[in-house]
């Protein structure tokens, strides 16, 4: 297929359609709007359904009817509204739903603001509901990612039977770029036995509730569910890490400064390397293997307290010295990235 | 005359208390479901109070929602699966407290979901609270001195709040006594009915006997509902949408 | 000459939890508590068959499926 100039927005939903989704219900909220608007009609060319719901709260349990009968379900939001669909993404991990939920990030908390940000990082990989779990979160960098990862959103939801976040953030989502949709697939709402469907006499019945109720070994199956998740899932990639004495780690719309970092910085001599989690959950701990000169971690978030910044330490075992280098409002600019690693890497005596 | 309860209630034993209404309104519904050849097709959501159990106690699909968001979720359900009869059981917080906006916001779609809400007076599964279908005066667990409707309001009348609505059908029925059976299974089943021709929204109330939270025998829980909450909730149907046309 | 009454009704204590629905709406009072004391614990009913005319109240008043009238 020819590459074609999407908003980011507008290529996660038409990517989403392409993957498969045939039910869509959200609620208005800058700056993921956009994916809504263009769901309004485009699902409709589909022969799909498009609900705006009268909340978020509407919104995230009419995806999990909409899962719990066999539907690939998509719902949207950014922030404040995020939050609101916590509820129902509890109860769909409880219940082994599969479902695909968009965070389209901005600033701040509490309303925050509508602009670029990356808030959310912890609500996002700690499970922001209720109860004990987590849930994949993939974090596209480009419009081109959040077109390809909608597919593999999908598909890692129901290969786990567990919902899949996306961490897309307002600069993707508002950024027009070439973008290549991947090729539409058709997606069979009988393609499980477990989907509600109607209960033939003497067959089984299909309830869709806590599997706490009705899985026989509960315990034993979630934690081999968490554990291969974990082993089997963590996604990176990895910029000239091998030789950095400073490795740099960031996902999304801050990640692409970091290249440009790592470049410029090289370029006066100061060896700077790159970590990109692609997945936030599971953080990917292997990458960190690769980073064997490295002396100090830095990510490069845009919030105000550095969230990523523990993750970082467990993947390096508490062993070196992990800041932040954060903005809020603006995208980070590199100069000040490598102004901040030189800093540390004095602070260092290395 | 022949009346046996189907075989899609029959098969285990319900976990209902002594004299509770939900295992009356759940043979209702499996009666109109055998009569109307819909068993193996209806698919369920209820909520996760004291109807919760219907999921055991019933053979049908079902899925188990949140707290007030059942009917959000037979939306959702619906949309996907056009040609099955699906139906939202929840009781009255549910339906008119917590999950008010999606039951008004269903309405106002007037989505093609039929809605059965058990109006019991009370919040069953937390131990007997006050809810917003509570009588002037009644003593809940959280109206001790009984409930004072300068503070808590009258009771909630869907018919009033809800005939506004373009929606297909409203009826109020009562689960008191045989009478009250028979003509609450004519509701569902026009409900039904008009749920498989794509008519819309259809919510069906009955009420519904608590003994246990209202720490009263069965025989004199049933009498209340005659007593004291039809005063209230007034029986028969408000919404016809065909009828009136 | 009148139909003859050919459905009874036939009640199963197993499944009783003693709410006395039907005792109360019996039009025929042919349903009282009985001494016997199921699995469950309850009190369970008994019907005298000589009196009752198979009307169907039992059935319809019951929220447990102990009756059946065939």
């Amino acid at each position: 297929m020819a590459k074609v100039l999407l908003k980011g927005n507008e290529a996660l939903a038409e990517a989403a359609l392409a993957a498969g989704c045939r039910f869509y219900s959200g609620y208005p909220i800058t700056p993921q709007t956009e994916i809504l608007e263009y769901l309004s009609w485009r699902m409709e060319d589909v022969g799909g359904e498009f609900i705006q719901a009268e909340s978020e709260l509407a919104g995230i349990n009419m995806v999990l009817g909409a899962a719990a009968a066999g539907a690939r379900a998509l719902t949207t939001s950014s922030g404040p509204g995020f939050s609101l669909k916590q509820e129902g993404i509890s109860y769909l991990v409880a219940a082994d739903l599969p479902a695909v939920i968009v965070d389209v990030m901005r600033i701040g908390t509490g309303l925050g603001d509508i602009s670029q940000g990356q808030g959310d990082y912890w609500q996002l990989t700690r499970g922001g509901g209720h109860g004990d779990y987590r849930t994949l979160v993939l974090a596209p960098d480009s419009v081109q990612e959040n077109a390809d990862m909608m597919a593999e959103a999908f598909d890692l939801a129901e290969k786990y039977r567990h919902p899949v976040l996306i961490a897309s953030d307002a600069a993707i989502g508002q950024m027009i770029e070439a973008v290549e949709i991947p090729e539409f697939i058709e997606h069979d709402i009988d393609k499980f036995d477990w989907t509600i469907k109607g209960c033939k006499k003497g067959t089984e019945q299909r309830k869709i509730q806590n599997i706490y109720y009705t899985h026989p070994d509960y315990e034993t199956y979630l934690a081999d569910k968490y554990a291969e998740m974990e082993e089997q899932e963590q996604r990176y990639e990895n910029i000239q890490v091998e030789d950095a004495e400073l490795v740099l780690v960031a996902y999304g719309i801050s990640s692409r400064v970091c290249r440009e970092a790592v470049e410029a910085a090289r370029a006066e001599g100061l060896k700077l390397g790159l970590i990109r989690p692609v997945t936030l959950w599971p953080f990917p701990v292997k990458a960190f293997e690769e980073a064997k000169a490295a002396k100090a971690f830095l990510t490069v978030e845009m919030n105000i307290l550095g969230q990523m910044v523990d993750d970082v330490k467990l993947a390096t075992c508490g062993k070196y010295p992990v800041d932040h280098y954060g903005s809020i409002f603006e995208i980070p600019e590199y100069d000040g990235i490598i102004e901040k690693a030189k800093e540390m890497l004095k602070k260092g005596e290395v | 005359m022949r009346l046996v309860a189907p075989e899609t209630v029959t098969f285990t034993e319900s976990g209902f208390c002594p004299g509770c209404g939900h295992g009356l309104a759940v043979r209702l519904i499996a009666e109109v479901m055998e009569e109307m050849g819909l068993s193996e097709k209806l698919l369920t959501i209820v909520d996760v109070a004291c109807g919760s159990l219907n999921i055991d106690s019933w053979r049908f699909d079902t899925i188990m929602a949140a707290h007030g968001r059942p009917i959000a979720t037979a939306v959702g359900v619906k949309k996907v699966r056009p040609e099955n009869p699906v139906m939202a059981y929840i009781g009255d917080g549910a339906a008119y407290s917590i999950g008010l906006a999606e039951t008004m916001h269903t309405a106002l779609r007037n989505d093609n979901v039929v809605t059965v809400v058990i109006n019991n007076s009370l919040y069953g599964m937390t131990g007997g609270q006050c809810a917003p279908t509570s009588l002037p005066g009644q003593i809940t667990t959280s109206t001790p001195r009984g409930k004072d409707t300068k503070k808590a309001g009258m009771p909630f009348r869907v018919e009033e709040a809800f005939t506004g609505f373009d929606i297909a059908y409203l009826a109020r029925g009562s689960m008191a006594d045989a009478r009250g059976m028979i003509q609450s299974k004519k509701y569902l089943q026009k409900a039904f009915e008009k749920h498989m021709n794509g008519e819309g929204f259809c919510l069906v109330e009955l009420l519904s006997a608590c003994p246990t939270n209202l720490n009263i025998t069965p025989v004199k829980s049933v009498e209340r509902i005659k007593n004291d909450m039809i005063p209230y909730f007034p029986l028969g149907e408000f919404k016809d949408k065909k009828e009136e046309e | 000459m009148g139909k003859e009454k050919t459905e009874k009704v036939y009640f199963n204590p197993v499944r009783c939890k003693g709410c006395g629905y039907c005792i109360n709406a019996c039009p025929k009072e042919t349903i009282s508590v009985s001494d016997h004391v199921n699995a469950k614990g309850y009190n369970t009913i008994v019907v005298d068959e000589e009196k009752c005319i198979v009307c169907g109240t039992c059935y319809r008043v019951c929220p447990d499926y102990v009756f059946e009238i065939r």
